[in-house]
């Protein structure tokens, strides 16, 4: 995958999709990092037996962070990253498969920021994250 | 019949203290393990993923200031008539990177409260703006998160 460039973008193209796999481990170091010690996230018994949920729950945050990475990795080093936005909709929970992806919405040839539209979607196809970024390609 | 009385409505605009954080090496790269990052630089410390600020400027509270189920207790955040957590949102703006070394300082405030009515009965919905900025004053990110309570 070539980084994107301003003369050979299109509105609709796609961003390379990224699966992720959440799993107690990786629940437990990003709660760690930030001292975080909500245990719906982490004491499988206290989440599914205290507040019924079916598994440990994936934190919101770390949903958006996907969607960050998604956006970074499809612009490498030719641009940065001038803004995001998503919204936590629906829960998403440890061994699901969540696939993060995205598709370029408007291209301002002018300010050369481009807009792109991010999901993260789980294995019935809702949207559990969708979001919003805007970068700006290098000169 | 409104749920947000005029006390509650009076907290918008306090802010917390501001805290001072120093972005360590050790730290972006455990932020950049625990996220599953693939990029070399931030997996090595050298630059600090676009959501690091979030681990950074997580309060660190004592254990008297967390409820049973874990949950911090937000001193910011005024006693709310609805306590279950729905769901929420953030809109980041970027201005500059974080690298190791920097010395940053987080101002949180209470943005926003209002009140929608829901399906089920009515929903808070409320915003807490954190602004990161480097100690000489220049400005990191700005993060606006939205949560909503019902």
């Amino acid at each position: 995958m070539t980084a994107p460039s301003l003369a050979a973008l299109r509105v609709g193209d796609a961003l390379p999709e990224r699966r992720h796999s959440p799993d107690s481990v990786q629940l437990f170091l990003y709660n760690a990092t930030l001292w975080n010690a909500h245990r719906i996230h982490y004491d499988r018994p206290y989440a599914t037996s205290t507040e019924g949920y079916p598994e440990l729950l994936v934190p919101g945050p770390l949903m958006g962070d996907w969607l960050a990475q998604c956006v970074d990795d499809w612009l490498g080093d030719a641009g940065s990253l001038v803004g995001l936005e998503y919204s936590n909709r629906q829960p998403a929970f440890a061994g699901e498969a969540l696939a993060a992806g995205g598709a370029v919405e408007s291209i301002d040839a002018e300010s050369r920021e481009v807009t792109v539209s991010l999901f993260l979607r789980n294995e019935s196809g809702a949207d559990v994250t969708p979001g919003k970024a805007v970068v700006r390609l290098a000169g | 019949m409104s749920v947000l009385t005029p006390e509650i409505l009076a907290w918008v605009g306090r802010s917390s203290p501001p805290r001072t954080e120093l972005a360590t090496r050790r730290d972006i790269r455990k932020y950049s393990i625990a996220t599953g990052q693939r990029q070399r630089k931030y997996l090595d410390g050298d630059e600090a993923p676009p959501l690091y600020y979030v681990a950074l400027f997580w309060d660190v509270v004592e254990r008297s200031e967390m409820t049973p189920d874990g949950a911090a207790i937000d001193r910011l955040l005024p006693a709310f008539p609805l306590t279950r957590l729905m769901n929420g949102g953030s809109k980041v703006v970027h201005h500059a990177p974080i690298r190791p070394g920097d010395t940053l300082v987080g101002r949180r405030t209470l943005t926003d409260i209002r009140e929608k009515e829901g399906r089920s009965g009515p929903l808070i919905f409320y915003q807490v703006t954190l602004e990161v900025a480097r100690d000489n004053g220049e400005s990191v990110v700005t993060d606006r998160t939205t949560r909503i309570l019902r």
